[in-house]
């Protein structure tokens, strides 16, 4: 602190004095300029960049609305599909509530498995962003792990069939198998103990994880800087001043931009929750509008849709332990695309046939495994899903072999932009 | 002890001034330093743990739990050749099929026995008194657990033969509707299906003629 200080403190507003007592105690303005008035994006930024921030903006509304429904809501057997009833009948607006909470799950997966893809296209995920994608996909481990059991909460027939299944997975594992699902479920059966215990997890336990992972996530992204679509190192050419050349400001200019994204998005959003809240059985399935029932199973048990790829993958096998392998392999192998992608290049505009090829056969792999999974596993649906499934793990599979034999045009030495 | 040879120059020692005071030495005894480091480490990893099993422990089935767990008594004696009751055992369906003769010569058939991936039960989970070919104390009442070894779902019966969906060769048994799993009249699994075993028989035991009690045996 020098002498003059004072002075200068005495000629600002009471709001200045403040904001000058607030930094001389905690590092505000620091903050703020480190991840936002002075964090560089690249200036070509197009709209897969949105995604990110519209995930931030899907978890805002799902830790708003869910604690608004948890003042509602009764974890007990007996008592969880009545209450869910009466949310949507008796609590006043209850309805719109439970409806943004429902929406928001079918919608944070979609925002979500865009934003992957936009990794995807643009290499995100390659040095120096690594730990950036792997923090990712442990978000997406835990968005996985709180979509499932707050699908359990509304106790209804899929919600409890499909815990069933879900669980039941864990008996696949030799020796400790049955005594593990026992101990998950704290009881012979899914029970009142089972539902008390997943709602724990679903309000506090994931929520928590989630947060602390997203900021982890963003901690690290801020470190290396963000990617863009040409996949050029921004922070390689910069200014007098430090300020990278190809970069603007994360506030003003970015924030702008992702207000347009987020208005777009609870458009879309809107859409849903006031004139399609089920989306026609796919966000909330019809066999959860039946009372949960230990004895009698649907006559399909099938898990959401953004589940059904990898619920495909399982099926894929005549095999329970095999199939329990394969779909946990599905997800975990997704970890290794930093190492498995040999090639320098990161953004598809400037990389080889082959890996476009590859991403295209394995979003469409996706795609229909997804589908594959909300259908039967019998007869020709098990030979697709199969077919598909090689499909899908090949991607990764032959990714050092076909990522090496890439013929890659030049990258730009700046980003390409055409104001 | 690790690091005695160094507390002698830590030690107090008069002062000529006749106050007590602390002779400190600037070097840092790092063999002392790491060793009390390690020892605060580990004490704390074991309290870590103390802490950790009561709450693990607490996930395990409750007192109640183990005690809505006990054994059920169910009255066979209007249950006619040919059906099937489903009681609540443990939460899990329980299926009690009385089965006519005609059923039970279906078990040794070829068209279904060569089908079978585990026909004699050898990877099965039974009770020792059911590990045989119709897998039941009395060849006539199968007591299973009706919910499929695959992933848990409830199979259907399905006792008509060759109906156009099962093919020609199926005798009648269990069809579960989720993955496909097949089953016979003794609820032994078919090969080809996810489900890897055939169904639980669970511990019953004949308390009379007419009543079968389920969860305890006399080898309990």
């Amino acid at each position: 602190m020098s002498a003059t200080q004072p002075e200068v403190s005495r000629k600002l507003g009471a709001a200045g004095r403040l904001n000058e007592w607030i930094n001389a105690r905690f590092p505000l303005q620091k903050m703020l300029a480190e991840h936002v008035t002075e964090y560089y994006a690249s200036k070509n930024l197009n709209f897969w960049y949105g995604f990110g921030v519209l995930s931030m903006f899907v978890l805002v509304i799902m830790i708003v609305s869910g604690i608004f429904l948890t003042m509602a809501y009764k974890p007990s057997a007996t008592e969880a599909f009545a209450s869910v009833e009466y949310i949507m009948r008796d609590v006043e607006y209850g309805w719109l509530i439970r409806y943004i909470h429902s929406t928001g799950a079918s919608a944070f997966f979609i925002v979500v498995y865009l934003h992957m893809f936009r990794a995807l296209l643009y290499g995100s995920y390659k040095k120096p962003r690594e730990l950036v994608w792997i923090l990712g996909m442990l978000i997406y481990l835990a968005l996985m792990a709180e979509a499932f059991f707050g699908y359990m909460l509304p106790w209804g027939q899929m919600s409890y069939w499909g815990a069933q299944v879900i669980i039941s997975l864990f008996g696949a594992l030799p020796v400790i198998g049955e005594p593990l699902v026992t101990w998950i479920r704290g009881d012979f059966y899914i029970s009142d103990i089972t539902l008390n215990r997943f709602f724990a997890l679903h309000v506090i336990a994931l929520p928590l994880v989630l947060v602390f992972l997203v900021a982890l996530h963003i901690i690290a992204l801020h470190e290396v800087g963000s990617s863009n679509p040409d996949g050029v190192e921004i922070k390689e050419k910069k200014d007098a001043n430090g300020v990278p050349l190809d970069g603007v400001a994360f506030h003003p200019y970015h924030t702008y931009k992702d207000v347009v994204y987020i208005t777009i998005f609870l458009i879309l959003f809107s859409l849903v929750v006031f004139f399609a809240p089920t989306a026609g059985g796919y966000f909330l399935e019809t066999a959860n509008f039946e009372p949960a029932d230990p004895l009698v199973t649907p006559e399909a048990i099938h898990p959401v849709w953004y589940f059904t790829p990898f619920y495909a993958i399982l099926r894929a096998v005549p095999d329970k332990l095999g199939g329990v392998i394969l779909m946990g392999a599905a997800v975990m192998v997704l970890f290794f695309l930093p190492w498995l992608d040999r090639c320098k290049v990161k953004s598809i505009r400037y990389r080889g046939w082959q890996y476009k090829l590859a991403l295209a056969l394995f979003v469409v792999s996706f795609v229909v495994l997804g589908w594959l999974g909300l259908m039967p596993a019998t007869g020709f649906y098990l030979i697709l899903t199969q077919i598909f499934t090689i499909i899908y793990f090949a991607f990764f599979l032959f990714m050092p072999i076909y990522t090496r034999m890439e013929k890659t045009k030049p990258v730009p030495e700046r980003v390409v932009y055409h104001a | 002890m690790v690091g005695r040879a160094m507390t002698i120059r830590n030690r107090r020692v008069p002062h000529p001034g006749g106050d007590m005071e602390c002779q400190m030495t600037d070097e840092t005894d790092n063999r002392r330093r790491h060793f009390l480091g390690v020892a605060t480490g580990v004490m704390g990893l074991v309290g870590v743990g103390a802490v950790a099993y009561p709450f693990l422990a607490s996930w395990r089935p409750s007192a109640r739990a183990m005690a809505l767990g006990a054994p059920v008594e169910i009255d066979v004696s209007r249950l006619e050749v040919g059906g099937m009751l489903n009681v609540e055992w443990r939460g899990t369906p329980v299926w009690v099929l009385r089965r006519s003769p005609e059923m039970l010569e279906t078990l040794s058939m070829p068209e279904v026995v060569n089908r079978l991936r585990d026909p004699e039960s050898r990877q099965s989970d039974q009770p020792d008194y059911a590990r045989n070919p119709h897998r039941s104390v009395r060849e006539e009442y199968l007591v299973v657990v009706g919910s499929c070894t695959h992933l848990g779902c409830a199979p259907m019966q399905r006792f008509d033969v060759a109906p156009a969906d099962l093919g020609p060769d199926w005798r009648g048994g269990f069809f579960c509707a989720c993955h496909g799993s097949l089953f016979d009249l003794a609820a032994r699994v078919y090969s080809g299906v996810p489900a890897p075993t055939n169904l639980v028989v669970p511990p019953y035991m004949f308390a009379d003629d007419n009543t079968i009690v389920v969860g305890l045996d006399t080898e309990v």
